[in-house]
């Protein structure tokens, strides 16, 4: 039997999906959510195959939840938005069904599923749909134990790199990420923050001061004391965005 | 501004070489008049330059008092004056410098009094024709470049009415909930499309100059309300309190639909259980006093969840109506949002 689950904070959304998919015995609704926490923890709990996920909701979005998994499902998103394409493609959704959409077009997504497991439809999906720019973030949504915990951007400090995760400095805490470097650096803002270390993403309001570093180096040194390495491209950087 | 000044120097150009011609054409028609050549080239030149200056002083004052109807009369007034400064200009630089004393001359000059007031005349006036015709053309594409600049504004404007009218995440969501309900309850999903045609029909035939009053307003809002909670009834409440009086006073038309949009938004989306978003209305100082409360999260949404979303529309309207830019205030208040908007009343 295949498990899905069902997140969307519409319950008219959620029927929907479930009358449609009568048709697919073989598969089974092991859970209906409303949000992204309910969605977080059925998904620990339940192991589901297939997630059906709407991109608003309350709280956190789709895309949050999804990097809050550590183990992935397959994933169809179904939004009335059409500018989260791209994103959907770059999380490796599976389809992409654009609220309304009929059941013809929800039995295409779901047969394609099928018979490809769970290899994503990426040109179906960026042909299918119109395409637009990651827009900028002004959050980052983490997991902290079991809590989960949405970070403000104006909260970070810096951002470094640990292996496959970066780790997220704020005032009163560290917290791990499974993203890289260069995820964060296209999508925080670009008028505060600034890469200036292979490792290092700094919040520009949080220097102090910058000092000159053994010979030839640089290390800044920010609000709350600490000192964080600047690479000899990311001072000349940093040199040019505050204008010195 | 580059521009403008290389159009300058070839205008200046061309106003020279032109002149030069003149010159040359005076001294050959003097000379055959059986003036020497020197006397007749001297005589040419500070003629020419007489009527140049004169020529391009009305030529600039063209460009600033452009020639209308009814002040001909004064345009003429200048080109003689002119032309008679510049025939007083010219005998008296000719006749009085030492260098020409030749009594042929000075016998021609007199002559020829008549005919170069004459001359001036129709030459200042041909250059003053010429300029007006110039600055008349144009002023002709300056007005097409504004009245085609006018009308993209006017174009824009529609489609951003239209596109903040019809918010198609709204319509789009709406459809979805009725091709759910369609399934399971016809009639609820026909009440639905009922409700969802009667606000689209609202929004499309409002005018946004259009005063209505609270009441119509909050009938059409209603709609919109309805539908809503059919898409979250779960967790969607709202409290309408309007003091009766306040009914009849006015309002422009579909001003409040944005604010409330914004209150459902973020009261859904930014808080998890039960939502309760109200409105309320009084009268204060003799204005229309609507205020709208949402829960928010002072957390995550930073302090001011009002700039993401359309009340900066609302506030651009209440300034181009009222020319006021105090009437739309947002505060926060712990974890409560109010939006609280001022409408004068005219009597």
């Amino acid at each position: 039997m295949i498990k899905a689950l069902l997140i969307d904070d519409e319950p008219l959304a959620r029927s929907i999906i479930r009358e449609y998919l009568q048709s697919f015995t073989n598969i089974t609704v092991v859970q209906e959510c409303s949000d992204g926490f309910e969605g977080v923890k059925a998904v620990n709990v339940h192991q589901p195959d297939l997630i059906f996920l709407d991109v608003q909701m309350p709280k956190i979005n789709g895309f949050e939840m999804l990097e809050l998994l550590d183990q992935k499902p397959s994933v169809i998103f179904t939004t009335a938005f059409d500018e989260y394409a791209l994103k959907a493609f770059e999380a490796h959704a599976v389809d992409y069904l654009l609220k309304p959409f009929s059941q013809e077009r929800f039995d295409i997504a779901i047969k394609k599923w099928l018979e490809k497991g769970s290899t994503p439809a990426t040109t179906d999906l960026l042909s299918s749909v119109p395409l637009k720019q990651p827009e900028e973030q002004n959050r980052v949504v983490v997991k902290s134990g079991s809590a989960i915990r949405i970070i403000p951007a104006t909260e970070i400090i810096y951002i470094e790199s640990y292996d496959d995760y970066v780790k997220i400095f704020t005032a009163d805490d560290v917290y791990l990420k499974k993203k890289t470097m260069n995820y964060f650096e296209e999508t925080l803002s670009t008028s505060s923050f600034l890469r200036v270390h292979r490792s290092i993403i700094l919040r520009l309001d949080t220097i102090l001061r910058i000092e000159p570093y053994e010979k030839t180096s640089h290390i800044a040194i920010l609000k709350n004391g600490s000192k964080v390495p600047l690479s000899r491209s990311g001072y000349s950087r940093l040199k040019e965005v505050l204008g010195l | 501004m580059l521009k403008i000044k290389t159009a300058f120097f070839r205008f200046l150009f061309h106003y020279l070489c032109w002149w030069l011609v003149w010159i040359l054409l005076c001294t050959v028609v003097l000379h055959r008049l059986n003036i020497e050549w020197t006397l007749a080239f001297a005589d040419a030149v500070v003629t020419n330059t007489l009527l140049a200056l004169a020529g391009f002083g009305i030529f600039n004052t063209n460009k600033v008092y452009a020639p209308r109807r009814g002040n001909y009369i004064y345009s003429a007034g200048i080109i003689l004056v002119l032309s008679l400064v510049v025939m007083i200009l010219s005998k008296s630089i000719l006749g009085c410098s030492g260098l020409i004393s030749n009594a042929d001359y000075q016998a021609v000059l007199e002559a020829s009094m008549p005919f170069r007031f004459v001359f001036s005349l129709l030459m200042i006036s041909c250059i003053s024709l010429l300029s007006g015709i110039r600055h008349f053309s144009k002023q002709q594409e300056e007005n097409l470049i504004r009245k085609e600049e006018a009308e993209r504004l006017l174009r824009e404007a529609e489609l951003s009415k239209l596109r903040q009218q019809l918010q198609p995440h709204f319509l789009f969501n709406s459809l979805n909930s009725i091709s759910a309900l369609a399934g399971t309850q016809p009639g609820e999903a026909r009440k639905m499309i009922q409700q969802l045609s009667d606000f689209l029909r609202g929004t499309l035939k409002k005018d946004e100059q259009q005063l209505v009053t609270l009441e119509e307003e909050m009938n059409h809002l209603q709609l919109y309300l309805e539908i809503e909670k059919v898409r979250f009834g779960h967790r969607l409440l709202t409290e309408i309190n309007l003091v009766e009086h306040c009914k009849k006073m006015m309002l422009p038309s579909l001003l409040l639909q944005p604010v409330v949009e914004n209150a459902i938004k973020f009261g859904l989306y930014d808080t998890i259980g039960e939502v309760t978003v109200s409105i309320e209305a009084k009268e204060e100082n003799g204005m229309l006093s609507i205020t709208v409360k949402n829960p928010f999260d002072p957390q995550t949404s930073g302090k001011n969840p009002g700039t993401g979303f359309g009340l900066s529309s609302v506030q651009k309207r209440l300034y181009l109506l009222y020319a006021r830019k105090d009437l739309l205030e947002t505060v926060p208040s712990g974890n409560i949002y109010i939006t609280t908007i001022r409408i004068p009343q005219i009597k």
